[in-house]
């Protein structure tokens, strides 16, 4: 079964065992050097969490290698002693994927951080997994094309990350997740051994492991190089901007520019709270008295945009638009953007702290996901304002808390528990893009069967037998489930007839 | 589970316990692909029909039986389609063995929306795996992170992994407007201007080149393929019979395609060099699937594929000894094995036609 409670994460922090890390360490540094192997807690403290703060684990060593050859060393010194292996990027994640391990080595990979090489004829590039999402496009913009994945982290996020956990963006719905634009990972098995998935061609004999390896949230190999696919920059994009009284009225607009074969390039809405929240922080000039603002985004050649946004324009008016506004210059269309883009950090200064959900629900439901939100709202005591990626269901409530008072974190919690559990309800799924990592092992329960988790788990013996690799994240025991399944209340119905310890 | 997938699980637990081979076959549109087959026919078209379709979700969910004519003239009927083009190959090629087969046409490498190869737009999957058990993975929302991304690796698996009975599939709309411009041009120059193209904002939905002409198709609005045609130049081809030729091309009637000759594929990065292997050659998606009817040995074809960074499948014909897919990695080959123990545990399904030496239940090593 693959059952190890003893490798699950919690959020109150494990001691280290100091006779073990000094083992460690000294093993480490037969094959770093000095400055890339940390122990001392100064040191260490700054790697033990990633974007969820609300789980805390001081990592015991922390290994720093500057080459694939010494990630390879530092794999095969910690598979030699069963330590586990917890990878991380830049830390953006925001599930707890790299959340350190109390008796394992966190293996940051910041220090490969080299373009190894941009081939402009054939439209890709190959990096380091160290090397940022942004750098990617603005070493391609000399050739007048960019990685088109642009997860709002970008200036900070690693492409190695983004593999990690196949990361999405405000430009899915037209140009598609971290998994559609990477052709090729070259990885490490936790063993220590270089495996290449996918390639430069369209695609590789034998069954598609890249597309496992994408989105595997560093538990099946560690990424030592990414070839991803560059897209020509558009000549031109112009955005509309659109006010509606109702929600309900927004949410059927959406579905209606889809039904009408538009794909725009981008597609966000921001309700009535998420535009007050942001507009004073950045005047993007949302109509503060419409219900829901929409983004509306046609890029491509100045003909194909012309004519999408007079077709886009007509649909939102027939769709009781109470106000819609074309950007006219570019530097207008990024104003009407830093307010999406600038929802984060707004909200963050609204309130002590805010938890970000993260669940896609099929589009014709979004209106009643938000009238639940409001009444979860009253029920938790704590505001949500919500932003999403309407073109494809993916939401982003914002639950303001205050985390120095527990009685709020645990409100926001079960606030945050309920909003991924409807979404299950209505057909969708516990992550559009931020992974599962530590944060929804709970709900993975309520989304999965257990045959189906336990397939999960036969995919990570198949690529890691040692399960040394993260291990605890992603996929929950069986003894989860069952402790889920009695602190609801009620076990859920596929898990009933399972034997309970 | 449902009558049909409840029937095909008690089939799957008939061959465990009589520890038969079992080949997944639906209308055998496909047959002549892979490595040869072995084992009992296991037919799963009980399991067919349209389950979901919104097309302002863009997502639509079939059982495996469900032919793809049947879907095709679904999503027409809202003006929407399957942008990966996949061959039929015969009136009975279902859903199913598509994504077990995982064959893309000439919009595979499509810019803008329809870009992707079938893999690309699998959602989720429900799969019946060695031990009867259904399994199901991603969902029907377009952007879904939870847990491995199993669905798509079922693309292309041939069946190894168990029964494909369900998938849902992101949809498009289909282009308001398409014209093909030809081009006389050499196999380099085609090959540096599809290339070239290729990095500029033009709405290219396929190409396809064979015999010094190059044939460049456009799909967009109409304001943008008439702008993008003007700038391209070329003979602008009539509509009809252009339409007719890039169907020659999906479903290889085109007389390419014809005789007896070995027919083989060659997916290699779009930019490698000619192949200079002096076979009849037609090129699509860019320049990245390259296709030659040749008696060459194999081993020469698949070093020529090597040297430039792809790989070489026997797709039709000759001589299927050697195996018809280029062979694996020790590593890569060392986790397929693992996977397919995890999912196949009694070694149930005929593996052999994706892995050719492959023990079957049967007939164990």
């Amino acid at each position: 079964m693959g059952d190890n409670d003893a490798a699950m994460p919690s959020t109150a922090s494990q001691t280290i065992d100091r006779a073990q890390q000094h083992l460690v360490v000294a093993a480490l540094r037969s094959v770093l050097s000095a400055d890339c192997v940390l122990h001392r807690e100064e040191d260490t403290r700054s790697y033990e969490c990633d974007g969820l703060t609300l789980y805390r684990q001081v990592p015991m060593v922390v290994a720093l290698p500057e080459t694939e050859s010494q990630i390879a060393q530092v794999l095969k010194v910690c598979h030699d002693r069963q330590i586990p292996v917890v990878p991380r990027g830049a830390g953006t994640g925001l599930a707890g994927s790299a959340l350190p391990h109390a008796g394992g080595v966190l293996l940051s990979l910041a220090k490969l951080n080299r373009i190894l090489g941009i081939d402009p004829q054939a439209r890709t590039a190959t990096v380091q997994p160290g090397v940022r999402n942004l750098a990617i496009s603005e070493a391609a913009a000399a050739h007048r094309l960019y990685y088109a994945p642009d997860p709002s982290s970008q200036i900070a996020c690693t492409i190695g990350g983004n593999v990690a956990e196949n990361s999405g963006g405000v430009h899915c719905l037209k140009y598609g997740l971290t998994v559609h634009n990477v052709l090729r990972v070259r990885a490490l098995t936790m063993a220590g051994d270089a495996i290449e998935f996918g390639g430069c061609a369209l695609d590789a004999p034998g069954l598609d492991l890249l597309a496992v390896i994408v989105g595997s949230e560093g538990m099946l190999a560690v990424t030592t190089e990414v070839t991803v696919r560059l897209v020509p920059l558009p000549q031109l994009a112009r955005c509309i901007m659109a006010s509606f009284a109702q929600v309900s009225d927004a949410c059927h607009a959406v579905a209606a520019l889809i039904a009408a074969g538009i794909i725009p390039a981008g597609l966000e809405m921001l309700d009535q709270a998420a535009s007050r929240l942001v507009e004073p922080f950045a005047h993007a000039g949302y109509d503060l008295d419409a219900a829901a603002v929409l983004l509306c985004e046609s890029d491509g050649t100045p003909e194909e945009v012309g004519a999408e946004i007079d077709h886009m324009s007509a649909v939102l008016r027939e769709s009781h638009a109470t106000q819609v506004q074309v950007s006219g210059s570019e530097s207008e269309r990024l104003r009407f953007w830093a307010g999406r883009k600038n929802a984060f950090p707004a909200a963050g200064r609204a309130a002590p702290a805010y938890y970000c959900m993260d669940g896609t629900i099929p589009r014709r439901h979004l209106a009643s996901m938000l009238l639940a939100i409001q009444d979860m709202e009253a029920k938790y005591r704590l505001k949500c304002p919500n932003v999403f990626h309407a073109g494809d269901g993916n939401l982003h409530p914002l639950i303001l808390f205050d985390d120095s008072d527990a009685d709020s974190v645990a409100r926001a919690e079960a606030f945050g528990a309920e909003i991924l559990e409807k979404t299950v309800q209505l057909g969708g799924t516990i992550s559009g893009e931020h992974g599962i990592g530590v944060e929804k092992l709970d709900q993975m329960c309520t989304q999965f069967d257990r045959a189906t988790l336990d397939a999960f788990c036969g995919i990570k013996r198949a690529f890691d037998p040692s399960g040394l690799l993260n291990p605890g994240k992603v996929v929950p025991t069986l003894h989860r489930c069952g402790e889920f399944g009695k602190r609801r209340g009620s076990v859920p119905a596929q898990f009933a007839d399972l034997p309970r310890f | 589970m449902d009558e049909a997938v409840e029937a095909l699980a008690e089939k799957i637990r008939a061959a465990a316990s009589a520890r038969t081979t079992l080949r997944i076959r639906a209308g055998g549109s496909k047959d002549f692909y892979g490595n040869p087959h072995h084992g009992a026919v296991l037919d799963p078209r009980a399991a067919a029909g349209i389950v979901a379709y919104e097309p302002t979700e863009l997502v639509l969910v079939a059982r495996c039986g469900t032919t793809l004519a049947e879907i095709e003239a679904q999503l027409e009927s809202h003006a929407q389609m399957l942008a990966f083009e996949p061959p039929r190959f015969g009136a009975g090629a279902t859903i199913g063995g598509c994504i077990a087969c995982g064959l893309a046409g000439p919009r595979r490498a499509s810019a803008g929306y329809a870009y992707g190869g079938v893999r690309d737009f699998v959602l989720g999957a429900r799969l019946l795996d060695g031990r009867s058990q259904l399994l199901c993975f991603g969902g029907m929302v377009m952007k879904n992170v939870a847990g491995y991304d199993a669905a798509r690796m079922l693309v292309g698996s041939l069946g190894v992994l168990g029964v494909i009975v369900e998938v849902s599939l992101k949809v498009v709309p289909k282009h308001a407007v398409e014209t093909t411009l030809q081009f006389s041009m050499a196999e380099s120059a085609a090959l540096n201007q599809l290339n070239t193209w290729g990095g500029q904002p033009l709405p290219i939905s396929a190409s396809a080149w064979q015999a010094e002409r190059l044939w460049v198709r456009l799909s967009g609005s109409a304001a943008g393929v008439t702008s993008a045609a003007a700038r391209l130049g070329g003979e602008r081809l009539d509509h009809a019979f252009a339409a007719q030729s890039w169907h020659g091309l999906r479903e290889q009637t085109d007389t390419f395609f014809a005789g007896d000759a070995p027919l083989w594929r060659l997916s290699v990065p779009s930019t490698a060099a000619p192949l200079a292997l002096g076979q009849r050659q037609l090129i699509e998606w860019g320049g990245a699937q390259r296709w030659i009817r040749s008696d060459l040995p194999a081993a020469e074809i698949r070093a020529r594929a090597h040297e430039l960074s792809g790989h070489a499948t026997l797709f039709r014909g000759g001589n299927r000894s050697a195996g018809v897919f280029s062979p694996l990695s020790l590593g890569l080959a060392a986790i397929h094995q693992r996977l397919r123990s995890q999912f196949d545990p009694f070694g149930l399904f005929d593996a052999g036609r994706l892995f050719p030496d492959t023990p079957h239940a049967d007939h164990p090593r």
